[in-house]
């Protein structure tokens, strides 16, 4: 039996004798992957903890990592463990200001920064933040002439280090030794969509363990390799490309810049990756787009082998019984077509996938799975260190997020909420008692501020913000985005808003995507002069109306939810714009100016009526403002009656 | 002596000279007794209205049309009539006003190809490539490469540079000529046709390949706005003759200038 580390430092040096001569990281610099042992990387972090501490660096100091996924900022927040210190790592792509807020709550006496964009940025705030004493820089590249006593590179700092291990060989290695599990390990500010950020304070035994669990639910290994390009702020970063790389001692690329993710991606191959859903729908698109430009042949072989894929690809992947003959077409697909594509992807080798943070259209989810490509679903947090549900292998649904995580407990609190405890769940919010006390309850449980409900299977299903959910006047749930969602999951409906809190039925606004029903319209010869005026096609109607009595009828098999089916709706003549105030400029739906806007409309979906006028105003993108007016048809859908449970 | 400018830069003695050049062709005179020098380290711009013998200059300069009258001076030492070819290897390199790059080859490649006055092993070494030529190559890659991370076109590195945009292709041409590590570096309206993000990120590397290389730079440019910020002093070309020459705002205040080149009443 192993005995456990308890610290990132002290697994740093267990890694450097297991995995001496294993790669722990590689870096595309110059056109080359350079590459990292475990042996290697731990002189590198040791030289740098050497040199913080000549600077001063004591026990309990901050020190802020700002810029994107570099060996050197890795190395930064395992040098400042080292030390007994607290990295602080900053989204990248924040203005100064939204800086100076975090480093200033963090009091971080130390940065080391990426490039001289971002050291700019602090030489700005510097003043602000009467605690910042020493800059570290990254990349030397135009910084020659600056000259300011606190500025250091990153090389000087290490070779500073070199010598002073010479006087005191034994400094880092007594500082490493005090450290342990239930120590602060680091701050994970939130991004603050929703006023300040919160200095998410997480102790090295949330950070391993967590880790841990998750590392052995899924069976991960020294010989992973994964692709860090997600933000180092983030909690998913710090988990897969940080946590779990240290417990498993598996391999982090990191890409050569943010434009050639793709092509870095497919030279590396992973074999565990984590993306949003957006991302996985972006490569769906493109595949789909350049197969409708290949010649006849491939895209009849494509078309057919989809089809296999479609039927059975997904039982192969879940270890179900297949035919043998689908079995051979299959392997047979795979040499002609998945192959291939998976190489196109970068996704040869992956063994692993992970997508979290909003729904995943279920075709989507499908496509990946049944080309082999295991891509399983987690619902997380920040305050969770990720990990509250995962899917376990073969028990895979595109409309569930899995079981509780290991070592979580997870339950629905009274009001619908989704409540868990376990290792993971996080120390406080730094500097705000209030927060802690309304998010974290004695006894240890967190509030999400997520409803859900767990299905038959056993597996946690998010409906809403639980803030956002209502109920119809006889009672039963009413959930607006989880129906939108279920819109939005058609190619052709971009946005869409749900009414039904205090109303007797559920009706919706849609708005069409103008790309893919234009792109329609086009193929059949549906002429048409505005956004507008293809919105209030009949035609467009019929097909719109076709997709929501599909959502009607999957809505009927939902225990929970038959009620929300849609009895009307109408198609906006005007597209949601962030611009206008409808949407947040993170595409997410602002239900009250919409209701105060569109009041009209509303009213008129559930008094029966088949038309109505509505005038809104408009902002141009040159801020100017001005109206349109239109004349909306409002249409009935036929609902189900709720499909009874078999007994 | 150097001595440094306002933002810390040095900027040292005479790099090039030309005194009383005249270059015509046929009875047309472009250029007429023209004579300045570009000093080590300065960034030097050549403006003045279209057919003032801008280019003419430029191309006098990089040794592709030789003056009937007059000498060019390079690091002291007077200049004889040369190929083009020769100038290069003298550490002159240029960028052309319409993009002169191979569109059907990778901008790695369109890179390299700057580095040719560089390669020393001869046709046999070529032909044989295994030792001494692969080593030689290795090391002018390295060069190409902390090129393109400069520029910050990684992600073009492989992409045939005929299917780049334009601002991206005047990119690729600027690293080409950056790759000929060249003393003096010439370029023929590097931001003509630029869109103002474009401009502004051409500016940026015109200063740092100046700031970081201490590259001497000489360049012909349209756009006022850009010449009087960036350049550290002017010469105004007219009809082939020198109206003025000076700092940005010497120049802007010459009444000949301001008549000649911003038009009367500006």
């Amino acid at each position: 039996m192993d005995h456990q580390s308890d610290t990132f430092p002290k697994l740093l040096n267990d890694n450097a004798q297991r995995f001496a001569s294993r790669v722990a990281m590689r870096e595309k610099d110059y056109g080359i992957w350079q590459s990292w042992t475990w042996a290697q990387m731990r002189e590198e972090i040791v030289a740098l903890a050497n040199g913080l501490a000549a600077l001063g660096f004591q026990r309990g100091d901050k020190l802020a990592i700002v810029g994107s996924n570099r060996p050197r900022l890795y190395w930064g927040i395992c040098a400042a463990q080292c030390l007994g210190g607290i990295p602080v790592p900053v989204y990248q792509d924040s203005v100064a200001d939204e800086m100076q807020y975090v480093l200033e709550h963090a009091e971080a006496k130390f940065v080391i920064a990426e490039d001289q964009e971002q050291v700019d940025k602090m030489l700005e705030i510097q003043e602000r933040c009467p605690n910042m004493h020493h800059i570290i820089y990254d990349d030397p590249r135009g910084m020659r002439s600056y000259r300011h006593d606190h500025l250091h590179d990153f090389t000087e700092v290490q070779a500073l280090g070199r010598e002073f291990v010479k006087e005191h060989p034994e400094y880092v290695n007594q500082e490493i030794a005090k450290g342990q599990g239930s120590d602060i390990s680091i701050f994970l500010y939130t991004s603050g969509t929703t006023g300040k950020p919160k200095g998410v304070v997480m102790t090295y035994d949330n950070i391993i363990m967590t880790a841990r669990n998750s590392a052995n639910f899924d069976k991960l290994t020294q010989y992973e390799e994964v692709l860090s390009y997600l933000p180092m702020a983030w909690v998913g970063d710090h988990i897969f490309s940080y946590g779990q790389a240290y417990v498993a001692g598996f391999c982090i690329n990191c890409p050569e810049s943010e434009s050639t993710i793709s092509t870095d991606l497919r030279e590396i191959g992973p074999t565990y990756y984590f993306a949003p859903p957006r991302v996985f729908e972006n490569i769906l698109t493109t595949v789909t787009i350049r197969m409708h430009d290949a010649g006849k042949l491939k895209q009849r072989m494509y078309n057919y082998f989809m089809d296999v894929a479609r039927k059975t690809g997904v039982k192969i992947l879940n270890g179900e019984s297949v035919g043998f003959s689908d079995k051979l077409l299959y392997s047979l697909g795979n040499v002609l077509v998945y192959a291939p594509l998976k190489n196109t992807m970068g996704f040869s080798r992956i063994r692993l996938a992970y997508t979290a943070g909003e729904a995943i259209g279920p075709e989507i989810f499908d496509f990946f799975r049944s080309l082999g490509i295991n891509i399983k679903q987690l619902y997380g947090q920040t305050e969770a260190a990720v990990f509250i549900t995962m899917q376990p292998d073969g028990q895979i649904f595109a409309d569930t997020v899995g079981v509780p995580a290991p070592g979580v407990d997870v339950k629905i609190a009274e009001n619908g909420e989704v409540i868990y405890r376990g290792p993971g769940v996080f120390h406080s919010y730094y500097k705000n008692e209030q927060s802690t006390r309304e998010t974290k309850n004695t006894e240890g449980w967190v509030f999400t501020g997520d409803a859900g409900y767990f299905a038959e299977n056993g597996h946690l299903k998010i409906i809403d913000r639980i803030k956002d959910v209502g109920r119809f006047n006889d009672g039963s749930m009413f959930a607006p985005k989880y129906i939108e969602n279920k819109l939005k999951f058609f190619p052709h409906i971009k946005e869409a808003v749900a009414f039904g809190h205090e109303r007797d039925y559920c009706t919706a606004f849609i708005n069409i995507d103008l790309e893919a029903v234009g792109n329609w319209a086009e193929r059949n010869n549906v002429p048409y002069a505005s956004y507008q005026e293809l919105a209030g096609n009949p035609q467009v109607y019929q097909m719109m109306l076709k997709s929501i009595e599909e959502v009607n009828r999957s809505l009927a098999s939902d225990k929970l939810l038959s009620n929300s089916q849609i009895h009307r709706f109408l198609i906006l003549h005007k597209e949601l714009d962030p611009d206008d105030g409808e949407l947040t400029r993170t595409r997410k739906v602002r239900r009250r100016i919409i209701a105060e806007k569109y009041g009209v409309l509303i009213d008129a979906l559930y008094n029966g009526s088949k038309q109505c006028f509505i005038r809104t105003e408009v902002t141009f993108e040159d801020g100017r403002k001005g109206a349109i007016e239109a004349n909306l048809h409002l249409m009935d859908v036929p609902t189900f009656t709720p499909v009874k449970e078999a007994a | 002596m150097a001595e440094p400018t306002q933002d810390g830069r040095k900027i040292g003695g005479t790099l090039l000279e030309v005194k009383n050049i005249t270059l015509s062709f046929g009875g047309v005179k472009a250029l007429t007794d023209i004579s300045f020098d570009i000093k080590e380290g300065e960034i030097r711009a050549i403006i003045g209205p279209n057919g003032a013998g801008k280019s003419s200059m430029l191309n006098v300069i990089s040794g592709f049309y030789h003056p009937q009258q007059g000498e060019v001076w390079f690091r002291g030492q007077k200049r004889a009539s040369m190929r083009p070819y020769e100038v290069a290897r003298q550490g002159i390199a240029r960028t052309f006003q319409n993009i002169a790059l191979f569109k059907g080859m990778s901008t790695l490649d369109n890179l390299m190809t700057g580095r040719i006055t560089h390669m020393h092993k001869n046709l046999f070494w070529q032909a044989i490539w295994k030792g001494p030529a692969e080593r030689e190559e290795i090391a002018h890659r390295e060069r190409v490469e902390h090129i393109i991370d400069f520029l910050g076109i990684q992600a073009i590195r492989k992409t045939p540079v005929g299917r780049l945009p334009y601002g991206l292709q005047k990119r690729v041409e600027l690293g080409r000529a950056l790759a000929a590590e060249a003393k003096l570096l010439l370029l023929d309206e590097p931001m003509a046709g630029m869109n103002l993000e474009e401009k502004e990120d051409m500016c940026r590397f015109i200063l740092d390949v100046n700031d970081e290389f201490g590259t001497t730079i000489a360049l012909i440019e349209h756009d006022m706005g850009v010449v009087m910020d960036l350049s550290d002093r002017v010469v105004v070309l007219d009809y082939g003759k020198k109206l003025a020459d000076g700092t940005p705002n010497e120049v802007r205040n010459d009444p000949a200038v301001i008549e000649a080149y911003l038009g009367v009443g500006h």
